[in-house]
């Protein structure tokens, strides 16, 4: 009997004071993947974060400080790195990814041979959720994306994601710190690595509200343009297609 | 001109002091300390050499001395600034690789006794 391929994924949720939503997502999640590692990396809340996720059944990475999104989601890509894994999927804590999503994620990343998959709530999906200045904010990082990465994205902004070992040896590396889920697609871009999206379904968040209020959206768009060209004037030595397809 | 040179003498002086004070009392480093002292000690030097600070005037095409002494006082601070964010993002830096690499290794460790105590 072939080994089941889901011994080789790692679910990573990245936590900040969800003490409300992660026990269920965790349940969620546990429930769409029975059998695979539910990894909570628990940004230093200061809730009973740690704790509903370990009721929950998930492992808990505590960092000892706030890093940050980008510096949490890294530390978990740093572990799943070390333990092996081959696959790893990022799903938010907040409860807003719908976990029935993650097998349609899993099985593209097996299957595709792409190094990154996208859930994406624009390709097919409901595309709810959106206020009308993040909708905004996604439309024109659309535009300036387009050209870089040299195929259309259609939905940048997006947590829901899942990556295989290449991309985790580069992520466990060298991972943008704030708002890191545009400027990763931009990291991947100067590796060649590919990616495609699958679409998936957004549900409204469990509890709490989200952290970016209009002056943060301003401030949003110039930190990640700026990270975004800084990355892409980056000298770094690009892995020619050949040298990574051996 | 004399006016704004003595102050800019007092503030040289003021800044050696307070620097000193500062790495006597271990709430600076030496080596962050010396940037400040060599900043200082040649802002003092200018404020008191008017042959020194014509000269600065002239190679910068400057025909006011004190505008000289105040374009070179900005230099030297965004020059240190400069300086300091780099130290600053090199620590962020290693302050996130070493939390993260607390975290993975307390990850391992509990792992470690929940083995030995499943054992």
């Amino acid at each position: 009997m072939p080994p089941d391929p889901r011994a080789k994924l790692m679910i990573l949720i990245p936590a900040f004071n969800e003490e409300g939503a992660v026990g269920h997502v965790v349940e969620a999640v546990k429930q769409a993947m029975p059998g695979t590692r539910v990894l909570v990396v628990d940004d230093c809340s200061n809730d009973g974060t740690v704790w509903r996720a370990r009721a929950a059944g998930a492992g808990v990475l505590p960092l000892p400080h706030h890093l940050g999104l980008g510096g949490c989601v890294q530390a978990g890509y740093k572990l799943a790195f070390e333990l092996g894994y081959e696959y790893v999927i990022r799903v938010d804590g907040d409860g807003q990814h719908d976990a029935r999503d993650i097998p349609k994620v899993f099985e593209t990343l097996c299957d595709s041979g792409c190094e990154m998959v996208i859930g994406s709530r624009y390709v097919d999906g409901n595309g709810g959720g959106t206020s009308l200045l993040r909708a905004a904010g996604i439309r024109f990082f659309r535009l300036v994306l387009r050209p870089i990465l040299g195929k259309p994205v259609r939905d940048p902004t997006s947590g829901f994601v899942g990556v295989n070992r290449s991309a985790l040896e580069v992520f466990s590396r060298s991972f943008p710190l704030e708002y890191p889920e545009i400027e990763a697609l931009v990291v991947l871009q100067r590796r060649r690595f590919r990616f495609i999206e699958v679409p998936c379904r957004m549900l409204p968040r469990r509890t709490g509200r989200s952290t970016i209020t209009p002056m943060k959206s301003i401030y949003y768009i110039v930190h990640v343009l700026l990270g975004v060209f800084v990355n892409v004037l980056k000298y770094e030595r690009r892995i020619p297609k050949e040298s990574r397809r051996s | 001109m004399d006016r704004l040179l003595n102050v800019m003498t007092g503030l040289s002086a003021l800044l050696i002091v307070l620097v000193l004070f500062s790495v006597r009392r271990a709430r600076i480093r030496v080596e962050y300390s010396v940037t400040w002292l060599v900043a200082a000690v040649a802002l003092l030097v200018l404020s008191r050499s008017r042959r020194m600070l014509h000269s600065a005037a002239d190679l910068l095409g400057l025909a006011d001395p004190p505008l000289a002494l105040l374009f070179i006082v900005g230099c030297v601070f965004l020059i240190i600034f400069y300086r300091f964010s780099l130290i600053i993002s090199q620590l962020k830096d290693d302050n996130i690789a070493l939390a993260q690499r607390v975290a993975i290794l307390e990850y391992h460790i509990q792992a470690l006794k929940d083995h030995t105590a499943g054992s």
